[in-house]
């Protein structure tokens, strides 16, 4: 039987591949979400409690930047998310599944994706904040105003890189429980040596990352003004301003 | 009117102790335009920092229209920051907010009605000139409409003190000086205190009533301009009339400050006939500074001049005088 022929008549594809398509999506849906809930205020707090930071805490900040630091670096994923397989059951009744996966996918992504909004915020510019501080904001304002609104270009493109990697965790997850692509590809690509399973299993995976990636820089470029190019209307509003000066 | 009293700023590196500010005291009297000079690592931009409390000075005192800001709690430093306007050297636009909004964003802090909002950002731009760049983001600005922006911000809270830290220092000669005549205007208009940090003594020149020179921490010089740029010797008086490198003459020189009426009379003329002498100008500068005329000149006179006597009679006219 030829490939395409497959494609229509293969069970691990007409019945299997929307079920775990789904799972997948589940799970960097949910981890996604918890990422981002997590990941950004612990970002946050990494930066403004740093020694030069908006509320320096140093002690404290040293301490969570390590756990973080450990978690991210020094531990394999793959071990991790065994390790949490406990916490998992604790926390949604099972050990497997999509939403079981999720516990363990957004514990290895959060301390990442802060990591990545720890330095973006660092390169908003001291003067910005001077300049928010001096005109009577309060931290909190300075945060929402000023450091995550300046930041914002490079926070979407962090969340899209840790989509990104959460794609890949999830594959790994799927092998030891969590469903998904990566169980499908484990059980008829390696298992059964249906390459056409893995095949397709493959193509989309690379078409999620794909539109996750395109749909990341879309976002980050609409919201960039920080160079004349890049200022969504910017062309026209100049060239608007211009024959005003002209005018006038 | 800002007044600075004995403020000290000291930071600790290790077991070293910076003494960025040492007992700086300064008056600025309310609708005049002061100037801080100072060369790098003076403690310009420390002072500023101590102004706004963006760091709290070691000790001393800042009053401003009354209110002692050093004396402030924590808590009310944000009310007391809303009376002092804030210049910067890069301007320190939100690059994610339009000019409009960016005048906005002080008035927002204070929950102003959209309404009041729109109408203030709309006479402020208008104000600083940049009227058809309300939509504009900063990118799309240059330098000069950059800090024109920055300065409508800064006027935004409607304060009684403007502090311009190296307004122009990023801003090429003719720019600088539209941006300080600006400031001039602002100051006249709206009845507004400044002070105006800088190296550069263009700055000074142009817009400045008053003057203080920071070295090491510490006021060296400080006055009216037209008093600092009277002094023969003063430090400041040199920086605003420098004299251009020449080769000293064979013979005696004497060094000349003119200020006011007699730097527009003919006072080497007068010098030469009375003592039938030759005259010979090395090198000159003259400025006019607060509305008034002011030169430094080096003159070559023969060997056989009686310097002691010219001398006499140069202080007689009221002209200060020495051998160079
Ligand atoms: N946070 C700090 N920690 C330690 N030392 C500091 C700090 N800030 C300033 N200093 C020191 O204080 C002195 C004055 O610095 P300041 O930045 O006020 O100079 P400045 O006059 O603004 O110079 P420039 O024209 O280069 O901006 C310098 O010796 C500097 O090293
Ligand atoms: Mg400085």
């Amino acid at each position: 039987m030829d490939f395409f022929d497959q494609l229509f008549t293969n069970p691990g594809i007409t019945r299997a591949l929307p079920e775990e398509f789904a799972a997948t999506m589940q799970m960097i849906g949910i981890s996604g979400f918890f990422t981002l809930l997590v990941g950004l205020p612990l970002g946050v707090f990494l930066s403004a409690s740093a020694p030069d930071g908006l509320r320096p805490m140093p002690l404290t900040n040293k301490v969570i930047s390590g756990v973080v630091v450990n978690i991210t670096r020094s531990i394999p994923f793959a071990i991790l998310m065994v390790s949490l397989i406990p916490l998992a059951r604790l926390l949604t009744g099972t050990s497997i599944g999509p939403v079981a996966a999720s516990v363990s996918l957004s514990i290895g992504a959060i301390p990442f994706f802060a990591r990545l909004v720890e330095t973006s915020l660092r390169d908003v510019s001291s003067g910005k904040i001077d300049a928010a501080l001096v005109m009577g904001s309060t931290r909190m304002q300075v945060v929402t105003k000023v450091l995550l609104r300046e930041a914002l270009p490079g926070l979407i493109a962090a969340f899209t890189t840790t989509l990104v990697t959460l794609v890949g965790y999830s594959a790994m997850a799927g092998i030891i429980g969590g469903g998904g692509l990566g169980r499908l590809a484990y059980n008829y690509g390696l298992q059964r040596f249906d390459t056409t399973v893995m095949v397709v299993v493959i193509i989309i995976i690379v078409l999620i990352v794909q539109a996750i990636q395109l749909a990341g820089d879309w976002a980050a470029r609409r919201v960039d003004h920080r160079s004349a190019a890049t200022a969504g209307s910017g062309k026209r509003l100049r060239r608007k301003a211009a024959v005003q000066v002209v005018g006038s | 009117m800002i007044t600075v009293s004995d403020l000290r700023k000291t930071y600790q590196q290790g077991s070293r102790t910076i003494t960025a500010l040492d007992g700086v005291s300064l008056t600025v009297p309310r609708g005049s335009i002061h100037g801080i000079i100072g060369h790098s690592g003076a403690g310009k931009s420390t002072l500023v920092r101590c102004l706004t409390l963006l760091d709290r000075p070691t000790s001393g005192s800042v009053t401003i229209d009354g209110r002692e800001l050093t004396a402030v709690k924590d808590s009310e430093i944000r009310t007391a920051r809303r009376r002092i306007g804030m210049v910067f050297q890069h301007a320190n636009l939100m690059d994610s907010r339009t000019a409009a909004q960016n005048v906005a964003h002080p008035l927002e802090l204070v929950k102003t009605p959209k309404a009041d909002i729109s109408s203030t950002v709309a006479r402020l731009l208008d104000l600083v000139g940049l009227a058809g760049f309300a939509d504009a983001y900063p990118s799309q600005l240059s330098g000069g409409q950059k800090q024109r922006v920055g300065i409508a911000r800064a006027l935004a809270s409607d304060p009684d003190v403007l502090l311009c830290d190296e307004p122009t220092s990023a801003l090429d000669p003719t720019t600088t000086d539209d941006i300080l005549d600006l400031i001039h205007n602002l100051t006249d208009t709206l009845g507004l205190t400044v002070l105006i940090i800088t190296h550069e003594m263009n700055v000074v020149k142009r817009i400045c009533d008053s003057v203080s020179l920071l070295e090491d921490g510490r006021v060296v010089e400080h006055g009216r301009l037209q008093d600092v740029a009277a002094q023969l010797d003063g430090k400041l008086s040199r920086a605003l009339l420098p004299l251009p490198a020449h080769r000293p003459g064979r013979m005696p020189a004497l060094e000349l400050l003119l200020a006011g009426d007699v730097a527009s009379g003919p006072v080497l003329s007068d010098l030469g006939r009375r003592f039938d002498l030759s005259i010979n100008v090395l090198a000159g500068s003259v400025e006019n500074l607060a509305d008034s005329r002011f030169g430094r000149l080096r003159i070559e006179v023969s060997e056989l001049a009686p310097v002691e006597e010219m001398l006499q009679y140069l202080q007689s006219q009221g002209v200060a005088a020495k051998v160079a």
